[in-house]
């Protein structure tokens, strides 16, 4: 029998989910009460399945928890997992991603924290070290935080090559490395950054989301501040997709995997105007690598919506049919077995979801 | 000079400092300060004082400490001096949502 967790990040602590059959659901938590779960990760790569929390208590900070037992125990390093070094003159405001590399590479996993900076794990996330090339660009002082602070949101390990990662941090931009990690550039051309000067600088932008196409690494998806853009080269380069959408702005996005794999995002209507189009939940969904875009959103509320969906608060259980998940601000969660055919409330009633994560338990 | 100073704890702090509110502390060299406390402390309860302290030094934002019933923050703050027979106190602020 397969079993999917479900895994909620909220601004008071992380939820559990779990399913025999993705319709029926047990609920438990909240583990690390108070602490607001901005990263998660189920880790499937090794067995036992390990958990990583990135939470951080109003009080007490950042911290790293993880668990080999699905929930019930949970390790905290005691030098703290992640730290910058005394010399950077730094402290860690906040976990915004942890990051399983691929299945070839079972003990590596990336952090990107607040302020903009990139961590690297060797040892399946116990601890972490800084990246120092990323943390001494030259381009770091112009980096400024957007509302959501100055943060590191997105790491995308390349699945085949381990010298190539890509970042993507708010505000900053896209930076790519091909020499593992040694030098980063950034990687924004067609990206553009309506709220500065020079429309499209060549960093600075407000990227929201990356997410990279499971079949062709070199196949991305972007939603920015303004704008969502897809890449064919790796991120060399971004062209406008944005056909059949209601609006360009937006947080939330995915892309379920295999060859019948789609992009999934979650519209808000503008900037200065944050809520759903028309007060309708809209997911739309893309089955050509963001050439057309198309409403995927039966079952879930049609009006009065005026929640939104954060950055890492949509996505896919990996399973076949892909089961998709996105949590609310509002403290909902909603899913769809069948790939975003139909959607069903799953859990309300949560404080602020902040992010979620799903996979297939073995 | 032995400097012996008490370190008082709220109760939610209680298990990451062996389940204890209250610890003894004796610290050697004269005029130890808050800094030299809660390094002496790290070293047994390095969870604890990484929920009062950041990895530059900085006490958390919402992490008060008293020292003789005075906060630090309007004197020397972590750098104050402690006393023979001190009492530190850790309070958290209100805070939260």
């Amino acid at each position: 029998m397969v079993q999917v967790m479900v895994a909620v990040g909220t601004k008071k602590g992380l939820f559990l989910g779990w399913s025999p059959d993705r319709e029926n659901w047990e609920w438990e938590g909240p583990h690390h009460s108070m602490a607001a779960v901005a990263a998660v990760a189920i880790d499937t790569r090794q067995s036992p399945v390990r958990l990583l929390v990135g939470g951080r208590n109003e009080h007490w900070g950042p911290a790293v928890f993880t668990s080999d037992d699905r929930g019930q125990s949970w390790v905290e390093e005691p030098g703290g997992s992640i730290a910058f070094p005394s010399k950077a003159g730094a402290d860690v405001e906040q976990i915004w991603q942890l990051q399983p590399g691929p299945p070839s590479r079972p003990d590596e996993v990336w952090a990107g924290v607040e302020p903009s900076a990139l961590f690297r794990s060797d040892d399946g996330g116990r601890t972490f070290a800084l990246n120092r090339a990323l943390w001494d660009h030259p381009h770091r002082s112009d980096w400024r935080p957007g509302a959501g602070g100055q943060c590191l949101h997105t790491v995308l390990p390349h699945p085949d090559d381990s010298n190539r990662v890509m970042v993507a941090m708010s505000t900053g931009g896209v930076y790519v490395t091909t020499d593992a990690g040694a030098s980063w550039n950034p990687s924004n051309t067609g990206v553009r950054a309506p709220f500065m000067p020079d429309p499209e600088p060549e960093y600075g932008q407000c990227v929201h989301k990356v997410v990279r196409d499971t079949e062709d690494p070199d196949v991305l998806m972007l939603q920015n501040h303004g704008g969502v853009y897809r890449s064919v080269d790796g991120g060399a380069s971004w062209q406008e997709a944005m056909e059949g959408l209601p609006a360009n702005f937006g947080f939330g996005l995915t892309r379920t995997p295999g060859p019948g794999g789609a992009f999934f995002l979650f519209p808000l209507t503008a900037d200065l105007s944050r809520f759903p189009p028309d007060g309708r939940a809209g997911v739309y969904r893309s089955v050509d690598g963001g050439r057309a875009w198309s409403d995927a959103s039966t079952g879930l509320p049609d009006s009065g919506f005026h929640t939104i969906v954060l950055r890492d608060a949509l996505t896919t259980d990996a399973a076949t049919p892909a089961g998709l998940y996105l949590g609310t601000r509002s403290g909902e969660v909603w899913g769809s077995q069948d790939e975003g055919a139909n959607w069903h409330q799953l859990v309300s009633h949560l404080p602020d979801v902040l992010c979620v994560r799903a996979a297939v338990l073995p | 000079m032995t400097v012996r100073v008490t370190l008082e704890l709220p109760s939610v702090l209680a298990d990451v400092a062996g389940g204890r509110r209250t610890l003894a502390v004796e610290m050697d060299g004269t005029d130890p300060t808050v800094d030299d406390l809660l390094d002496l402390v790290a070293g047994v309860h390095p969870h604890l004082v990484r929920r009062l302290r950041t990895e530059s030094g900085q006490l958390r934002r919402h992490v008060n400490v008293y020292a003789d019933g005075a906060d630090v923050r309007g004197g020397a703050g972590t750098s104050t001096v402690l006393g023979h027979n001190a009492v530190v106190l850790v309070l958290p602020s209100v805070a939260g949502g």
